[in-house]
């Protein structure tokens, strides 16, 4: 598995957005931003239906270390949450862009994608934090 | 400044640690997951360098008197080859450091302490000023090395790797015994509430004894899973849960202090008995939140008809799977519940007694929190 897959879009708060197309997407936290926060062990999600802007906080997810917030990538509606993170948080950690997604939001403006952080963009963020 | 090396830095790169600057030393916080490296400890066997800690060996004939000056617990009842715990007060009965002491030899007199790594330089300095009247040699130890081996399986895991004459010198150690094999120090001591050892050996040869331990199954654990088996354990961090501010009376350390001796002097010991005369204020108690979130440092306990109360230490148990929190309460509080300041959001908690997680021979007894104990009908919780 990639760190930094090349598909996805990135924000500069370390969430990662999959388009899933039908104005929809996907949304996590990226393998950097697990690493740094270590075993995840309690997570917090929006409720469905939930109409976010983009940068509003959308849930909390906290590690034995430390507790970050989660912001919304885009402006939307949220459709769906990952609940099976409830039991097992450490799926973020294990599988982050894939079995760890947080929620998924119905975008208000498909455009927005466009504005949100490519690969090569997100990696070179991330090395200038190191 | 770079932080220093410990003699297993090398080690720790090769198991693919995640390195920390802590207390100026690169340690690992983890080598890939700390909750794993916690259940191995709890359910097999964990090392851990700790080659951090500063030892520092105190020898002569008048070691005995300095220490039951020094040390606000009394070496007097310490037999020959035991440890003992205790804490070492400013004249205001504040902690400089909590610390262990080995007593190692009878004549000449060989006690050997061994304190924090971040309180190394005021301590040694401390130490030093107290022990001029009393015509001792302090000898701060270089180039050593401390691995610790903690988990039910942590003395089988030794047996297979150490030679027969010093396995057999540690198979007669009692809890809380030490040794010394050659130029090794074997201690049944620790801070995870498990089973197991210390060790301090030159640094030369501890690469090798590490490799050993890794590849007979023994997991190495980094400072993450250190700080959540002794919060479980109930036992105290130097600087989170009790420092120079604080007196063992109200950080729950009043077990450590003897005043069993009445001719006994020791520093701190005319504020400790004022203290005590005017009533200390604060207690300090366990928390387990009663609702989903981890506990942290410094987050407000709010109690019924009390003043706020103060996380020391706050962290997830991976044993009970909850939150779980040290922290200093007002001593009036009767009640077995409060609330914590979770970042605005106040969240119920049960007060238990210490430690969360205690090892009875082969079974393991945990804390629980009884819900319906914080549900109070008043409607006082959300």
């Amino acid at each position: 598995m990639s760190e930094i897959p090349a598909d996805l879009k990135y924000t500069d708060s370390h969430e990662w957005v999959r388009d899933e197309g039908n104005g929809v997407c996907t949304v996590g936290i990226t393998f950097h931003a697990q690493h740094l926060l270590g075993d995840l062990v309690f997570v917090e999600l929006p409720d469905v239906k939930k109409a976010l802007t983009a940068g509003e906080e959308a849930g909390v997810v906290e590690s034995v270390k430390a507790a970050s917030d989660v912001y919304s990538p885009v402006t939307g509606t949220i459709t769906a949450i990952n609940e099976t993170l409830a039991s097992t948080p450490e799926l973020i950690n294990e599988d982050p862009y894939i079995d760890g997604w947080l929620f998924k939001v119905k975008l208000e403006d498909e455009d927005e994608l466009e504005s949100l952080l490519n690969a090569e963009e997100y990696a070179e963020k991330i090395t200038e934090e190191d | 400044m770079d932080p220093q090396r410990t003699p297993l830095y090398e080690e720790h790169c090769k198991a693919q640690a995640t390195l920390v600057d802590f207390a100026g030393w690169s340690l690992p916080i983890h080598y890939g997951s700390q909750l794993q490296e916690h259940h191995a400890v709890r359910n097999e066997a964990g090392v851990f360098d700790v080659s951090h800690m500063t030892v520092i060996d105190i020898k002569g004939d008048n070691v005995r008197s300095f220490l039951r000056y020094l040390l606000a617990n009394d070496v007097a009842k310490l037999p020959l080859k035991k440890a003992l715990y205790g804490c070492m007060l400013n004249e205001s009965g504040g902690i400089i450091d909590d610390l262990i002491v080995y007593y190692l030899r009878e004549s000449p007199a060989y006690y050997r302490m061994v304190v924090n790594a971040a309180t190394r330089e005021k301590d040694i300095v401390w130490i030093k000023k107290q022990a001029e009247p009393f015509n001792i040699d302090i000898e701060v130890c270089q180039d050593i090395a401390m691995i610790a081996l903690q988990g039910p399986l942590a003395l089988s895991k030794l047996a297979s790797v150490l030679s027969p004459a010093c396995m057999n010198a540690v198979s007669s150690l009692a809890r809380f015994e030490a040794c010394t094999e050659g130029h090794w120090f074997i201690a049944r001591t620790g801070y995870t509430g498990e089973d197991g050892v210390e060790i301090i050996l030159p640094e030369k040869e501890a690469p090798l004894l590490w490799q050993q331990l890794l590849n007979n199954g023994v997991k190495p654990c980094g400072l993450g899973a250190r700080d959540t088996l002794r919060l479980e354990a109930g036992m105290h961090l130097y600087g989170s849960d009790m420092d120079e501010n604080v007196t063992p009376l109200e950080s729950g350390l009043g077990w450590t202090v003897s005043f069993e001796d009445s001719d006994r002097n020791f520093i701190g010991k005319a504020a400790l008995l004022q203290q005590k005369a005017e009533g200390v204020k604060h207690r300090f108690v366990g928390l387990i939140l009663a609702a989903k979130g981890v506990l942290r440092n410094h987050q407000r306990i709010v109690c019924a008809n009390a003043d706020d109360g103060e996380i020391t230490s706050g962290s997830f148990s991976p044993t009970l799977q909850q939150a779980i929190a040290m922290a200093r309460i007002p001593a009036s509080v009767k009640e077995s519940h409060c609330q914590v300041d979770m970042r605005g959001r106040l969240l119920p908690a049960c007060i238990v007694k210490l430690p969360f997680v205690r090892k009875m021979k082969d079974n393991q007894s945990i804390s629980s929190c009884d819900e319906a104990q914080v549900q109070p009908s008043s409607g006082v919780y959300k």
